[in-house]
């Protein structure tokens, strides 16, 4: 018997020796079960490559993302040395792709940590602790709710001045509402089980309670949630950066390259399609991947 | 005990006095909800890092004028004053001056919004017509082509930037066929001539029975229309689907069938019927959501509209109109959500 066949048997036990036993098997299952989607594993695989891609850039780059060269402005697709052609200063077009994938990364990744971690915080606080709290709280939440997403994004960079921070704040500032509303129903559900108040009566306190018996059973709702929200985030952030208010040129942000592309759209179609191509891919996959999440961790909703 | 004498006193209640009561509390909601927007936007209009006084008088004015000017803009009274002040304004239509148009914000906003609500009407349109039969016969073919079809236009929408698709329908569809009118509402030559009654051009030429005009604006509203309209397609047709397949396992579907009602009965009068509650609502929403998501696309085809107001003079520093615009459409966000929510109590029994 090999290795990986002791292992898998050791990960398919019905009788878990181990608390992390038990863990890691029911992740082996839900994986097994991920597996079997072949869209949500083409997703995967896109942001798999996606990952390897930034992480890489210095290597994958043919040339300077940043290095201008007039000489050779517009040149098309295909064109010795410029497999996608370069933009208006000459710049190398796939060299500005793989380097804006860093960006996307980074501010999908922070997106994903600030909103629902605020949201979480915020609907978990207000379900458990009701009352007054839980009114103010609310309100708060819906107020931002009621907000238009890109128009109050946009009006928050306007505030805070334009750069990619900011616009990741912006961003989170309003993708948390949904999070919080979402943490809040799934806490009144959890709060009045048999076992809060077991562990309750074994003296537990609210933060006890909540870090470590609410926040757990909350998170797996939470992580369907953000990746499906992943697309809207870069959607949004490709927004403000075509609007000129999240990265700031000559940073390679996908957005700002396809608005320095518009201005010779008809003809040099090539400029502005290109990066809209990789925003298109990307997000793709993130629905794609929280499609098949939502089936896996998620199966009420999922279909069958 | 406290609770029997409520409901007791409840039962006593006149049904209309109960009614008051309860639109009471919606207006008062409503009431909560536009004084938090009013309190985000100025709040907004407060941190940003430009001296309204400055934007005024110029960079080159004397400390007197400077102060003058601070004192006239009610500069120097606490935050909370301030405030107040603003609620007022805003609540009796002034949203002060633009400084990018010279004109007072609210004539600025009459004078655009019918083009915005123009379009995400025809956007919605489209939508609807196309998006909900899509939806049905998704759920009702479940698992076959079509609905495997409806699924990758749902997903492909979903992920596709609108700025960008809206370049290359641009690029594609003027550039290139030549099908089209560009960027803007109408020809230039064609400019001004029909009197606005309703500011939308499509029903003024229409009611001018100018019908070069008409087809010209059409020529110009249809790709941008079709944009937006796809984008409510894809998310229509998909909760459509998820109604339609909620109500086709229900059992009274099945015994509408065993009954030998045709299948065509079944699935549009008796399923399709239990759906229109929650679907005039999901449609709702998602006008709320063409009405603020046509920033992007208004800029993109130059469309004169809020959307590309607010972001004009964004990039202009003008904070009056920004903020006057984003209260605007805040409203109207907010209330498209509240009528959703008043049309589900009204037309829904089973919600009360």
């Amino acid at each position: 018997m090999s290795d990986t066949q002791s292992l898998r048997a050791w990960l398919l036990t019905e009788t878990p020796t181990s608390r992390r036993h038990a863990k890691l098997s029911a992740i082996y299952h839900a994986w097994l079960s991920f597996r079997t989607n072949t869209m949500a594993m083409v997703g995967l695989a896109i942001l798999v490559l996606l990952v390897l891609i930034a992480a890489t850039a210095p290597l994958l780059a043919p040339a300077d993302p940043f290095a201008q060269t007039l000489a050779d402005r517009l040149q098309p697709i295909g064109t010795d040395g410029h497999l996608l052609g370069t933009d208006s200063l000459g710049r190398d077009l796939l060299s500005r792709l793989i380097y804006g994938s860093r960006i996307t990364l980074y501010i999908v990744g922070l997106v994903a940590l600030i909103a629902p971690i605020t949201g979480l915080l915020v609907g978990t606080v207000a379900g458990y602790v009701g009352g007054l709290t839980d009114m103010v709280l609310m309100r708060i939440t819906d107020i931002f709710l009621a907000f238009p997403r890109l128009v109050l994004a946009l009006a928050f960079v306007a505030a805070l001045g334009a750069g990619i921070e900011n616009a990741v704040l912006a961003i989170s500032l309003t993708a948390w509402p949904p999070y919080a509303r979402m943490a809040r129903a799934e806490t009144l559900t959890i709060r009045s089980s048999d076992y809060i108040s077991a562990i309750r009566l074994q003296g537990a306190g609210p933060l006890r309670i909540i870090t470590k018996h609410i926040w757990p059973l909350c998170i797996s709702s939470l992580i369907v949630r953000v990746t499906l929200d992943m697309a809207g985030i870069i959607l949004a952030a490709a927004g403000l950066g075509f609007l000129g208010l999240g990265a700031q040129p000559p940073s390679p942000e996908w957005g700002a390259m396809i608005s320095e592309g518009r201005r010779f759209i008809l003809d040099h179609w090539w400029v502005a399609t290109v990066p809209g191509l990789a925003i298109f891919t990307v997000s793709l996959a993130f629905n794609l991947l929280g499609d098949g999440l939502r089936d896996v961790l998620d199966p009420k909703d999922g279909e069958k | 005990m406290a609770m029997a004498t409520e409901t007791q006193k409840g039962r006593h209640l006149s049904p209309f006095f109960q009614q008051s009561i309860k639109l009471a509390k919606i207006l008062l909601s409503i009431a909560a909800t536009m004084l938090g927007l009013l309190f985000v936007t100025f709040f907004i209009g407060r941190v940003m890092p430009i001296d309204p006084v400055l934007s005024i008088v110029g960079e080159r004015a004397s400390k007197e004028v400077y102060d003058a000017a601070y004192i006239k803009l009610g500069l120097d009274k606490p935050l909370i004053v301030q405030f107040f002040k603003y609620v007022v304004d805003v609540v009796q239509g002034d949203f002060g001056q633009s400084l990018r148009t010279g004109f007072p914000v609210s004539d600025d906003i009459k004078r655009l919004f019918p083009a915005t609500l123009e379009l995400a009407t025809l956007g919605t349109l489209i939508g609807v017509f196309v998006g909900v039969p899509l939806g049905v016969i998704a759920a009702v073919k479940r698992g076959s082509w079509i609905d495997q079809v409806a699924r990758v236009v749902a997903l492909i929408g979903y992920s596709m930037p609108v700025f960008w698709l809206g370049l290359i329908g641009l690029l594609i569809f003027y550039g290139n066929l030549g099908w089209v009118g560009g960027p803007g509402r109408l020809d230039i030559f064609y400019e001004d001539i029909i009197p606005p009654v309703t500011g939308m051009i499509l029903i003024d030429s229409a009611l001018a029975q100018d019908w070069g005009i008409f087809r010209n604006a059409l020529s110009h509203i249809i790709l941008p229309a079709c944009l937006l309209g796809y984008y409510s397609l894809a998310y229509l047709s998909r909760m459509t689907r998820s109604f339609m397949l909620e109500q086709l396992s229900a059992e009274y579907v099945t015994t509408a069938r065993v009954k030998g009602l045709s299948e065509w009965a079944v699935i549009w009068k008796h399923a399709f019927g239990n759906i229109q509650v929650q679907l005039i609502t999901v449609i709702a929403l998602s006008y709320a959501g063409l009405l603020e998501g046509s920033v992007l696309t208004e800029i993109i085809f130059a469309w004169p509209g809020i959307g590309s107001y607010i972001t004009t003079s964004l990039l202009s520093a003008d904070m009056n109109a920004v903020m006057g615009g984003t209260v605007v459409v805040g409203l109207v966000f907010v209330l498209l959500n509240i009528f959703s929510d008043l049309l589900y109590k009204v037309f829904d029994p089973r919600a009360k």
